[in-house]
């Protein structure tokens, strides 16, 4: 893991972070590191807990399943926006991997306590907004937000 | 219930003496060996019971605000994950009991049912 650059304008901030393939003894720093900015900019702890779990959830599959990739988040006023990108394999059906249960974890990753299939769900019951697209031999974009102040938002609507 | 009479009630090893866990308050539990079920399901507060062993149990405890993680079977945490427990003030308890046994006897003194 490492911070490529943080960016902080008035209101904004920018996390990037690199995710290494097969890379355990830093897994889940990115995430870690991610909560602490979070809580450092007085980040309300509900928004914090759910960008937690889509974080860490993204980072492990950029590590058990790619050739590695980007953890992007992204804090204003408004919400947090998190992008996790990879260089592939890309994903063939997406309903597929989206059925909680459904796993292609190695046997190595099961002894880790990986494989429940439940990730990409986690991430998708945490995110106000959820996207994936995904691109056979090119890679996969998972897209999440979270709103801060929701019922504000929902109101104006 | 302080996490410091769950250890001493349950006689559960210490595998992080560094770690000052006199004033930590535990809420409730959790029982799982599936990373991804903790992460949805364990709620901040709780006491994880598991037999998971691997330094990625740290970083999912961080992540949830699980102040302690039990590991069952009389299994011991690999060297890398006592160390990372240890730096980022996880307690990692260890007992002999296996999840089932281990998450009773919690359990009872969570909730004061007597015979436990
Ligand atoms: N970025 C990715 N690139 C390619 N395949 C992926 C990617 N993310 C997930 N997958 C595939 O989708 C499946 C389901 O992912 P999900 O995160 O829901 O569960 P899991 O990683 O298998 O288990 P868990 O997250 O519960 O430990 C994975 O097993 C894998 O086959
Ligand atoms: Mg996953």
């Amino acid at each position: 893991m490492m911070i490529q650059d943080t960016v902080s304008e008035t209101n904004k901030f920018r996390f990037v972070y690199l995710i290494k393939p097969r890379d355990f003894s830093n897994a889940g720093d990115a995430s870690a590191n991610v909560k602490a900015e979070l809580q450092k900019h007085g980040i309300e702890p509900d928004v914090i807990r759910r960008v937690s779990i889509i974080c860490f959830e993204a980072e492990m599959n950029i590590v058990l399943y790619t050739k590695g990739g980007k953890l992007i988040v992204e804090v204003d006023d408004q919400k947090v926006d998190i992008l996790a990108l990879d260089k592939g394999p890309g994903i063939e059906d997406i309903e597929l991997v989206m059925t909680p249960g459904y796993s292609t974890a190695p046997e190595w990753a099961l002894e880790y306590g990986f494989g429940a299939g439940m990730g990409l769900p986690n991430i998708k019951n945490n995110s106000d907004v959820f996207e994936i697209e995904s691109e056979v031999g090119k890679g996969t974009i998972v897209h999440s937000i979270v709103y801060r102040r929701k019922n504000e938002i929902k109101g104006n609507n | 219930m302080k996490l410091k009479e769950i250890i001493e009630r349950c006689n559960l090893r210490v595998f992080t003496p560094e770690v000052n866990f006199e004033d930590i308050d535990i809420t409730g539990g959790y029982t799982s060996d599936l990373l991804s079920d903790v992460m949805a399901a364990c709620e901040a507060g709780s006491i994880w019971v598991t037999i998971q062993r691997h330094l990625n149990i740290v970083a999912v405890a961080k992540l949830k605000e699980i102040p302690a993680i039990l590991i069952t079977r009389g299994l011991v945490p690999e060297k890398s994950t006592i160390e990372k427990a240890q730096a980022e003030g996880v307690v990692l308890l260890g007992t002999g009991l296996n999840s089932f046994e281990a998450t009773g006897k919690i359990y009872c003194l969570l909730k004061g049912i007597k015979g436990a």
